[in-house]
């Protein structure tokens, strides 16, 4: 069926397709004196997995709250679905599906009912809603929870729920703000596996997130955002690759002088980065790293040796960890 | 079929089921919406009936009895309560329209988010702000239906202008929803209504609608022509006693303006506060 509708899609006689969904130049966005976006170049294609990473504070939901048409732009251009959204805000939400960083749910209707008056609320007829909200009740596994309050929801039933409001309109792009902050690592991981089913069918995905393993799961291309400034962009193995060595060796001495003891681990690796409690060491070879630390007569109180991820990107570009 | 498959709903690109534009009644729904949550209060429902209709008997069954009977300025007769009730009306259309707007709007704007949510949908902020009015019309419209057939069952009206009566009292809806939403815009906290309580109190007591206006020291008389209420009785008592005069029509055109800007500063407001 997936395979079938792929086929569907390139031979159907749709609408001259867009193929970038989203194209930002020098996208800008002010808050009085307070620059939160400052100055983005961005496009989203068709089909593909987006991401914006980056830490609380960098201007991820200003970003997308311009794309999303609810936020006017301060300056540069942006296009959303070919349109200006600035001039065509309710034609280019009607075929947006977002999910706000805080839910917006309706707490005075039940789960089903926020599905069926928002499905109103972008002309679908009652019978049309009413199919889509139980299908879509299904997918995100809330069909038991239909006729409960909003307000007895937990946070991942929540989230479950505002993925499921955001599809009812059939979009074209699914713009996720922070889809899985906050939720318990089973909660997520639900939610990581609903949205990798979308990804696998065809929707084209744009999600922010502060989580390097949300991004690196879920991707296909991402950029790396920071104070308001996309600092790196490509693809999470391709940012790795570009940015950071192949493995990292996570030192803890037991000593306060990371820094001092840092000093003397230099010319081990390519690299070297000190965290308030611990020395990163990066290389091709961590184990080897590990073992001429040992050698140096240097004893570690614990030592880890794995890949590099976005995170070690991140504290590159920045040098600050996205926790912060 | 399976849990898994949404494809017919997520077909990238094809087979779309497009959504219907939404055109001009696009605030509709947000009225529907309003309804579902109300048919679920019935409790509320009542009250907004019950609230005119005690403040009717107690003047029937209690003052009438002080009071005596009213000349009207066309020289009719009328009984208090006759003279009350048709004020009764309008001041119940007053506190049911700005109760929805104000406080109704400003839950849903301020705590509830309801709006940042229908923001993200095709509505815009002018379809928030006309489909509350609406709504608070039509539940106004309701309360004032049902309350003209009371004054009528009661022996309250002596004029087929009556049949008008509801038609005012959502007039008067208009006007005092549409100021009050425009005027939540503006408010901070729960605290800030207390001046609208501040506002409407005197306005209820002294809009013509206790005793005449030409009871009203000389001084004041203009004072009590400016308030929005004082159209609002002339509208109501001009129809259900049938002394109707060309002082209606200047009230229309006041609660029509005073509506119509409530409205559309509302709705900008609503966009500034929202889209940010
Ligand atoms: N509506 C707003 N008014 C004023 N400042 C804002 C508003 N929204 C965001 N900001 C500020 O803009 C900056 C970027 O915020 P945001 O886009 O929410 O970042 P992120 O989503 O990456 O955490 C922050 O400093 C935030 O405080
Ligand atoms: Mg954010």
């Amino acid at each position: 069926m997936g395979a079938q509708s792929v086929e569907q899609a390139a031979a159907g006689p749709v609408e001259a397709p867009v193929e970038a969904l989203v194209e930002a130049r020098n996208l800008r966005k002010s808050y009085g004196a307070l620059e939160a976006v400052r100055g983005i170049d961005v496009t989203v294609r068709r089909g593909e997995a987006f991401g914006f990473l980056g830490p609380n504070g960098a201007g991820k939901s200003s970003t997308m709250r311009m794309i999303a048409a609810v936020s006017p732009a301060s300056g540069g251009s942006l296009r959303v679905l070919g349109m200006d959204p600035g001039a065509e805000g309710p034609a280019i939400r009607s075929r947006l599906g977002v999910c706000p960083q805080d839910n917006t749910l309706d707490s005075e209707l039940t789960v089903r009912e926020n599905l069926l008056v928002y499905g109103r609320f972008f002309g679908l007829s009652r019978a049309e809603v009413a199919r889509r909200a139980d299908e879509l009740l299904r997918f995100v596994q809330l069909t038991d929870k239909a006729g409960s309050r909003v307000d007895d929801l937990s946070g991942g039933l929540k989230r479950r729920l505002t993925v499921a409001r955001s599809l009812i309109n059939n979009p074209e792009l699914l713009i996720l703000d922070e889809p899985t902050t906050g939720l318990d690592p089973q909660a997520r991981h639900l939610l990581w596996d609903r949205l990798f089913r979308l990804k696998q069918q065809g929707t084209t995905l744009l999600l922010t997130t502060h989580y390097m393993d949300e991004a690196e799961q879920l991707c296909d291309r991402l950029v790396i955002i920071d104070e308001g400034v996309i600092v790196a962009e490509g693809s999470p193995a391709q940012l790795i690759r570009d940015h950071s060595s192949r493995e990292v060796c996570e030192l803890r001495f037991g000593v306060d002088d990371h820094a001092g003891v840092a000093a003397r681990l230099h010319h081990l690796g390519e690299r070297v980065e000190v965290l308030p409690d611990r020395v990163l060491v990066y290389a091709e070879d961590g184990e080897a790293v590990a073992a001429a630390v040992h050698e140096m007569g240097l004893s570690a109180r614990s030592t880890l040796v794995r890949r590099s991820t976005l995170e070690d990107v991140f504290l590159r570009l920045t040098g600050r960890s996205l926790a912060d | 079929m399976t849990a898994d498959r949404v494809n017919d709903l997520i077909a990238p690109g094809a087979a779309r089921v497009v959504p219907q534009p939404l055109g001009r009644f696009a605030a509709r729904h947000l009225v529907d919406r309003n309804y579902r949550v109300y048919r679920r209060d019935w409790l509320l429902f009542i009250t907004g009936f019950l609230e005119p209709l005690l403040y009717l008997l107690s003047i029937g069954i209690g003052i009438e009895q002080l009071v005596g009977d009213f000349t009207l300025p066309n020289g009719s007769r009328v009984s208090y309560t006759e003279f009350v009730a048709p004020a009764m009306l309008a001041a119940s259309a007053m506190n049911g329209s700005l109760f929805d707007a104000t406080f109704g709007v400003f839950f849903k704007l301020k705590y509830e988010k309801v709006y940042d949510a229908v923001l993200a949908t095709p509505l815009r902020p002018v379809d928030v702000a006309v489909g509350e009015l609406v709504w608070s019309l039509v539940r106004g419209a309701l309360y004032a239906g049902a309350f003209v057939v009371v004054m009528a069952v009661l022996g309250l009206t002596s004029s087929g202008w009556t049949v008008l009566a509801p038609v005012a009292a959502v007039v008067i809806g208009y006007a005092f929803a549409g100021a009050g939403m425009a005027l939540t815009t503006w408010m901070r906290t729960w605290q800030d209504f207390d001046f609208i309580t501040l506002a409407v109190l005197p306005m209820f007591l002294f809009s013509a609608t206790f005793f005449p206006l030409d009871r009203y020291p000389d001084g004041v008389q203009w004072l009590v022509q400016l308030t929005p209420l004082y159209h609002g009785v002339v509208l109501c008592r001009g129809l259900t006693t049938g002394a109707v005069g060309v002082e209606m029509l200047i009230a229309v055109a006041y609660l029509l303006v005073m509506g119509t800007v409530g409205l559309l500063v509302a709705s900008r407001r609503i966009g500034a506060l929202l889209l940010r």
